[in-house]
């Protein structure tokens, strides 16, 4: 089973590295790594995918949060969250192969971002299935390049993964996420 | 405010960190540091190698309690430092090491002394710090001190580039209160249906048994571990840095658990039908194999660390928080109560198995490393700071002296690190400079940082240091018996005289051979003024029982008549 966690980190020299460096080190095997900005200055965010089969969640999210300067981690897996991920996929396309694939793309509602004589730069967003449901029928055609986000996720409504206070402040309060018994005071 | 460097800013904080005592090693890069140090009220020790300097600093911080600071420069200085380190985060150490790195103008152009400390120390420090401007530096500082103590403790790095201890600014001591950005995840309790589920698992068991670990002494919670055990009659195993955390000589004590704790202890795990793990991490070796580990138990894990919890065991109810506050929570929930049947099964097993079962033995052939840890134990009345390093003698230690209070016993147990010894023993007597302290150590770890006698002279330190000479790298000469058919490869090893070696550097020294000479010589040692080096020449193949191999059943132990028959 695959586990979601957001992590809202200090934007500051290093700290992707530390991350890095736990993985590594605690051999947590991780399948994908979104990082950005996000709308506070200085703090990033974090979106990492787990395979819990072989990586327990719980000690990765428990280790993050050891991570000075981490500011809130939370597993996200059992909330209702939409889950993102982007692909650009070039695929070969003459002249006469690109309505086929302008068709496929408008059924995926993807979008076709550039075109060059002997190919095109097919644009596609949304969970993971529909992204490999339209690569696999892109395949045939011939994929020159592709590249993918990873996964990023959001917890909708008012369950907010971004956890702040009244002045939009970071505060981190805590969350229960998993069985082992924390309460925050 | 007054204007000063990076340099004194260094030491204002330290002092005001109350940091009296440092150890270091100067360089090119951390030189205006030394320089600016002559201003302050700070005790330099010249230690002769940095990886000293660490173990000193841990073995101050081992001693009291307090964070333990070591110094070097950039480069060869820093990287020296790492086992220290290492061996300070894997036993949750409060240490603050203090390093030079190049001028922030170079960084990353492989210029004169330049390593990635930062990098290098980043998976065995609690956290690090590369100082790019001198206006962080108060605060840095600051923080660091608190990451080293707080939660469960650990080493905290701070690389301080050459060109920023030159910079100055208007210092004025930060005051506002301290916050991480990670506290609010780390301030997590257990909630109170928790605490109410353990009083329950803790109403109904017949056969519980308490778990203790280094976390008790680091959360200075002896007094309730022992009020908690005694109220509901409760016996204790303990962890090999869980030892002195509950009085060795207490009826409910059973000594030492895991690959050579007693029968009795581990037994008794096997046996339990409740766990009360306080402060101990369910290391591998304590635990043996993990399939069949306490199989009958339900288990409640006090533990500060979250992912410590069912990281190695899976517990039913984990008591996330410092143990002390967690016992002040437990115990009103909980009516005294007693385990007669289980008590008195316990100590028929420990009479029939006692853990220091050759005390009486007439050793025909040499030297018993046992009967000189229990006659230095007898000499000191149980009462000195024991340094250990790491092998047998370590093993023989943590069995036969008898440690009843806590922060008596110093040793290197995750890392296992040799050569810790002498140098821990430094920092603890600077710690606790009325306090007798002993260095016991083996053939091969003490000639790994021998020359930290030299240290010990010019300090004028009293510490005694007794090697138990066994010819081998007896530790792993026993496991080359035990699992490699006796195929001794690069076991036997040569030792200088080392009555000599410590002549040459001050220190009186003795050979004892016979166990008629042992007490005679420690009461000369321990009536002089001056530190003293014995050298005991042990029998050579002697082997630490009982045993438990590798990821062996914790019950399966390889006993000493056992042992005798070919494996
Ligand atoms: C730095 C380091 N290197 C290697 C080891 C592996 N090791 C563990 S015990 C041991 C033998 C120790 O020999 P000695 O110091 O003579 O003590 P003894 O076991 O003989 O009492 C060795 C080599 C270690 N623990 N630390
Ligand atoms: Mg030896």
């Amino acid at each position: 089973m695959k586990h979601t966690l957001v992590a809202l980190v200090q934007d500051k020299p290093g700290v992707l590295n530390r991350v890095a460096s736990l993985f590594r080190r605690r051999a947590f095997n991780i399948e994908s790594l979104a990082v950005g900005h996000t709308d506070q200055a200085h703090i990033s965010r974090m979106t990492i995918v787990i395979d819990s089969d072989n990586t327990n969640a719980h000690l990765v999210e428990a280790n993050l949060a050891k991570l000075v300067n981490v500011l809130d981690v939370q597993d996200v897996t059992n909330m209702d969250t939409i889950f993102r991920d982007l692909a650009l996929v070039k695929v070969r396309a003459d002249a006469a192969a690109r309505a086929e694939i302008a068709q496929l793309a408008d059924i995926f509602r993807a979008k076709i971002v550039d075109v060059a004589s002997d190919s095109v730069i097919v644009e596609v967003t949304g969970d993971e299935d529909k992204i490999e449901g339209l690569v696999e029928l892109l395949r045939p055609k011939g994929i020159l390049e592709m590249v993918r986000t990873g996964r990023i996720a959001m917890v909708r409504g008012n369950q907010s993964a971004d956890r702040k206070n009244g002045n939009g402040k970071y505060n981190g309060n805590g969350h229960v996420t998993h069985d082992v018994g924390v309460s925050s005071v | 405010m007054p204007k000063l460097a990076g340099a004194q800013i260094l030491w204002e904080c330290l002092v005001r960190e109350g940091v009296e005592v440092v150890f270091g090693y100067p360089g090119g890069a951390i030189l205006p540091s030394y320089d600016a140090m002559l201003q302050y009220p700070i005790h330099h020790v010249l230690v002769r190698h940095e990886q000293g300097a660490s173990h000193m600093a841990d073995g101050y911080a081992r001693a009291s309690g307090r964070v333990g600071v070591c110094v070097s420069t950039s480069g060869p200085g820093a990287t020296n430092m790492l086992t220290g380190l290492a061996t300070a985060l894997m036993d949750s150490i409060p240490v603050v090491a203090i390093t030079g790195q190049v001028g922030t103008k170079v960084i990353g152009s492989d210029a004169f002394q330049e390593t990635d400390v930062t990098g290098v120390s980043l998976p065995v420090t609690k956290h690090n710090y590369l100082v790019t401007d001198v206006h962080e530096l108060p605060h840095i500082i600051r923080e660091a001190f608190h990451i080293a103590r707080s939660g469960r403790p650990g080493p905290v790095l701070i690389d301080i580039p050459k060109d920023v201890q030159l910079a100055t600014m208007e210092f004025e001591y930060p005051t506002a209160p301290l916050h991480l950005p990670n506290e609010r995840l780390l301030q997590r309790y257990a909630p109170m249906e928790y605490f109410e589920r353990a009083a329950q698992l803790i109403a109904q068991a017949e056969r519980p048994l308490i778990l203790a670990g280094h976390g008790i002494t680091l959360s200075g919670a002896e007094q309730e571990v022992l009020e908690f055990a005694e109220k509901h009659n409760i016996p204790v195993t303990l962890t090999l840095l869980g030892i002195g955390s509950f009085p060795a000589e207490h009826p409910l004590c059973l000594g030492m658990m895991g690959m050579h704790g007693g029968v009795c202890a581990n037994e008794a795990i096997q046996n339990a039908d409740l766990l009360l793990a306080m402060g101990m991490r369910f290391d591998d070796r304590v635990t043996g194999n993990l399939k069949t580990y306490s199989p009958y138990s339900k288990k409640i894990h006090f533990e500060i660390d979250p992912s410590e919890i069912n990281k190695n065991v899976k517990v039913d109810v984990p008591l996330l928080g410092d143990l002390k506050a967690s016992l002040q929570k437990l115990a009103p929930l909980v009516a005294p109560k007693r385990h007669d049947a289980w008590l008195a099964h316990l100590k028929n097993e420990l009479e029939q198995n006692p853990m220091r079962d050759v005390l009486d033995w007439e050793s025909a052939d040499g030297l018993m490393s046992e009967h000189v840890v229990h006659d230095i134990w007898t000499a000191t009345q149980g009462e000195a700071i024991v340094v250990t390093d790491v092998g047998q003698h370590q093993m023989w230690e943590a069995q036969y002296y008898l440690h009843n209070k806590p922060r008596t016993l110093i040793t290197s147990g995750g890392l296992g690190t040799m050569g810790f010894a002498l140098p821990a023993a430094i920092g603890a007597k600077l710690a606790c400079p009325d306090k007798e302290v002993w260095v016991i150590a083996g053939d091969g770890g003490f000639q790994m940082t021998l020359y930290e006698m030299a240290t010990i002279v010019q300090e004028k330190l009293k510490i005694n240091i007794a090697i138990l000479n066994n010819g081998y790298l007896g530790m792993v000469r026993q496991w080359q018996e035990f699992f490699y058919d006796a195929r001794y490869a690069a076991t036997p090893i040569l030792s200088p005289e080392f009555t000599k070696l410590a002549e040459a550097y001050g220190i009186p020294g003795y050979l004892v051979e016979q166990r008629a000479d042992v007490m005679s010589v420690l009461e000369e040692v321990r009536s002089s003024s001056g530190p003293a080096l014995i050298e005991f020449r042990v029998k050579m193949e002697d082997a630490v029982y009982p045993m438990v191999p590798a990821g062996a059943n914790l019950q399966d132990m390889i006993k000493r008549e056992k042992a005798a028959q070919p494996l």
